[in-house]
């Protein structure tokens, strides 16, 4: 194994004290719990974006109009806010509830993600502003930029002491959380909600089906016969916690943030190398950072999409890793649909239930294994197996390549 | 953490690419700045070239006149701070899917309208499996990609790292946000900027590239720092920020030899810089840039670009003069800069 570099290990542990999400199988970390246990999916036709696709395609959607989400959040005026930022404050609303500490007494940030900010918004602005310049209720357009989203959140929330966004296309959540790990180890704040948001927009459905990549069934990540992905939205957050922290409130964190490593695969703007060389450097940059060997990897939520090139791609990077020992491995996108930049955040959120309620979830739909691999992923729900460690992969266009690896504490 | 700047590169309305320092506003056909840009053919494989957008391009070619000039071939880390992007390819696509009420789409604009292809592009043309981020967060985009790049030379003492800021602007986007009332119309920034005091500051553009490491030998300047804040209750709230700041480096205000300052013509916000000068800065060199410039998310990078070049140079130029008190050496320089009052930075440059 060669990883790109090993991480001079700064004393400083990294935490997880709460963790949110809302997507197509729920508002809630318990909804999503009891949707995963059930085998309940999210995807299906889409009614909530006009597009001419919606005919065709499929996606996890989440079921509530805009003013729906506001009054969830108890926000009750006739300002437009984009959709992406109303997932983002359920979500990150829900990992501060979650871990019960009053963020008033620490240094906290937030990190936040998101690849289409406000994009929902911005094409109500465009339809009008095309035709005539000085056309377009600006209300939809402000919020298009994507600091937009994390602004929102964090006013709403009260958190001013540090503020980023990261946009890496479908890598974008994970890096923050990878980020928000290294401000605490650099004692720039003491806690940092990281996470991501995306919604649904006509924009990325179209984007994706130009490239010929969305499946017009639901998706099958790792299966010989997979014909591309099924998009999705939502938001996933985690409360990262310094150490000093944990020691302070008396309660057990969930997990650990154990390594993360991030690579470019330097291939193809959009395509994924034939030896996976991005997800290889990704995982074993950090597995060297949490010094564990990777037969103690019980777990892996795969980036799998879906589509032809990247599970291909990837699984030739596990089995390059793991020779023939690739530890247990599925791909829950079947299940949330690829929420592109909310992926990371979601899934870390499922790899935290994973470890919290000893869970390996199903890969949905998956039947026949990929002829140049010799792996297959987990079919069916495994309770009470010891979950340990497990790592979680989000690749994204532009080659972005990012691993995380979180434990049981 | 602190880092040194071994290389640098900024292309800009003010002509910047060959490196001279003449800074001089030149390019403004329109009611806005565009940046003096090189000619890529020199630069870049023109087979590429086609397919990029401008914003890419100049990303690309900033960065490999950076590497270039201290002949790195493959940097360590990729860093990049772009609040929008590349707004040219969004625009594209969207115009396509309203004109051809999504029918009959070509994928080119929409693979290339992610933030951050700009920094996989780098990677791309350099087969650099490196770290590589994009920092998107409005008028912190630079600032994060900047501590990103302090944190990793504390966490890999031996990187060398390519950090840049980016941001383009096309007439849609000016459009939009001249009705959005952040930029106004400027038919000659360097002379009619700040004689009308009005709302809207004068857009700009930018792409400027670093590359840093801990070496000192032959840097431009040592960044000792950098701190963002946001939305501070009032002046005395930005205030103690900036001072707790310069007393975390060992500083007095007095002892900050020029303070560049982000002053960008809008009547609304100027008078936060005005109110810093008088509390804290009373007897400082005041400098700014957004003349030379123009405003946009990422123009502190340029701050930082011409900064150094002034530690390195020794000079003070005209051109940069907001408040001219003494000429004296140049040890340290602060920049500050705020966006509507909003998000708030400090960056702390010294000799080395």
């Amino acid at each position: 194994m060669q990883p790109l570099f090993k991480y001079i290990l700064m004393n400083e542990k990294v935490f997880i004290a709460g963790i949110g999400i809302v997507s197509a199988i729920g508002f809630t970390v318990e909804e999503t719990l009891q949707s995963l246990r059930a085998g309940r999916h999210g995807v299906g036709s889409i009614t909530h974006l006009e597009t001419t696709l919606k005919e065709q395609i499929p996606a996890a959607q989440i079921k509530k109009t805009n003013n729906e989400l506001k009054h969830m959040l108890g926000l009750e005026n006739n300002e437009p806010i984009t959709r992406t930022s109303l997932f983002g404050m359920l979500a990150a609303r829900e990992a501060l509830t979650n871990s019960g500490i009053d963020i008033g007494k620490y240094r906290c940030g937030i990190v936040s993600a998101t690849s289409v900010g406000g994009m929902d918004l911005s094409e109500h602005f465009y339809d009008d502003f095309n035709a005539d310049r000085a056309q377009g209720d600006l209300l939809y357009v402000k919020g298009h930029d994507c600091a937009e989203s994390t602004e929102r959140i964090a006013n709403f929330l009260g958190i001013k002491d540090f503020m980023a966004t990261i946009s890496t296309a479908c890598s974008s959540s994970a890096n923050s959380i990878m980020f928000g790990s290294r401000l605490i180890k650099n004692n720039v704040v003491d806690m940092v909600l990281a996470g991501g948001t995306d919604s649904l927009t006509r924009f990325t459905m179209n984007g994706f089906n130009t490239l010929m990549i969305l499946d017009k069934e639901h998706c099958k990540p790792f299966d010989a016969k997979r014909v591309g992905l099924n998009m999705g939205e939502g938001s996933g957050f985690v409360l990262l916690v310094s150490e000093k922290i944990v020691s302070e409130i008396h309660k057990n964190p969930l997990a650990e943030v154990k390594g993360y490593g991030n690579a470019n695969d330097a291939y193809h703007q959009t395509a994924s190398s034939p030896d996976g060389q991005g997800a290889y450097l990704a995982m074993t940059t950090a597995l060297a950072m949490s010094g564990l060997h990777p037969e103690d990897i019980d777990y892996i939520n795969v980036h799998g999409t879906g589509t032809s090139n990247n599970d291909l791609s990837e699984g030739i990077a596990m089995q390059r890793i793991f020779g023939d020992k690739v530890p247990l491995f599925s791909s829950t996108k079947p299940f949330t649909g690829h929420t592109l930049g909310a992926a990371g955040g979601i899934e870390a959120v499922l790899s935290v239930l994973a470890i919290q309620h000893n869970l390996v979830y199903p890969n949905l739909n998956f039947s026949e294994q990929i002829p140049e691999l010799n792996i297959s992923p987990v079919t069916h729900l495994i309770e009470n197996v010891n979950v340990r460690n497990v790592l979680s992969n989000s690749f994204g266009f532009g080659g972005n390549n990012s691993t995380l690896i979180l434990s049981d504490c | 953490m602190k880092a040194y700047i071994n290389s640098l590169c900024a292309i800009s309305p003010a002509n910047t690419f060959a490196g001279d320092f003449s800074l001089v506003a030149e390019n403004y056909p329109n009611d806005y700045l565009t940046c003096v840009e090189p000619d890529y053919k020199e630069i870049i494989n023109p087979n590429l070239i086609r397919r990029m957008g401008r914003v890419i391009k100049m990303g690309v070619a900033a960065s490999l006149k950076c590497l270039k000039d201290i002949e790195l071939a493959n940097p360590d880390a990729i860093i990049t701070g772009t609040s929008l992007g590349c707004i040219e390819d969004t625009e594209k696509f969207l115009n396509q899917i309203v004109i051809n009420k999504e029918q009959f789409l070509a994928p080119t604009s929409f693979i290339q309208s992610t933030h951050n292809t700009i920094a996989g592009q780098i990677a791309l043309l350099l087969k650099c499996n490196s770290y590589n981020y994009a920092y998107v967060h409005r008028s912190f985009s630079f600032e994060n990609a900047l501590l990103d790049t302090l944190m990793m030379l504390t966490e890999q003492p031996n990187h060398k790292i390519l950090l840049g800021g980016v941001d383009e602007i096309t007439q849609v986007s000016y459009t939009i946000m001249q009705r959005l009332g952040i930029y106004k119309s400027v038919k000659d920034a360097s002379t009619e900027l700040f004689r009308h005091k009005t709302e809207g500051s004068i857009a700009g553009e930018g792409s400027t590239f670093f590359v840093m490491s801990n070496t000192a030998d032959k840097a431009f300047a040592c960044v000792q720092g950098v701190k963002t804040f946001y939305k501070p209750t009032d002046d005395i709230e930005a205030q103690n920020n900036i001072l707790s700041f310069l007393s975390e480096h060992g500083l007095s205000a007095q002892e900050v030899d020029a303070v560049i300052m982000g002053y960008s013509g809008d009547s609304r916000y100027d008078s936060v810089y005005d109110s810093i000068t008088e509390a804290v800065f009373p007897h400082n060199n005041i400098l700014y840039y957004k003349h030379l410039s123009g405003d946009y998310f990422t123009s502190s990078a340029f701050a930082m670009w011409a900064g150094a070049q002034l530690i390195k140079t020794q000079t003070l130029p005209e051109a940069m003069h907001y408040r001219f008190v003494s000429a004296k050496a140049l040890k340290n320089i602060l920049i500050y800069n705020q966006y509507k009052n909003s998000e708030h930075s400090l960056i702390l440059l010294s000799a080395c």
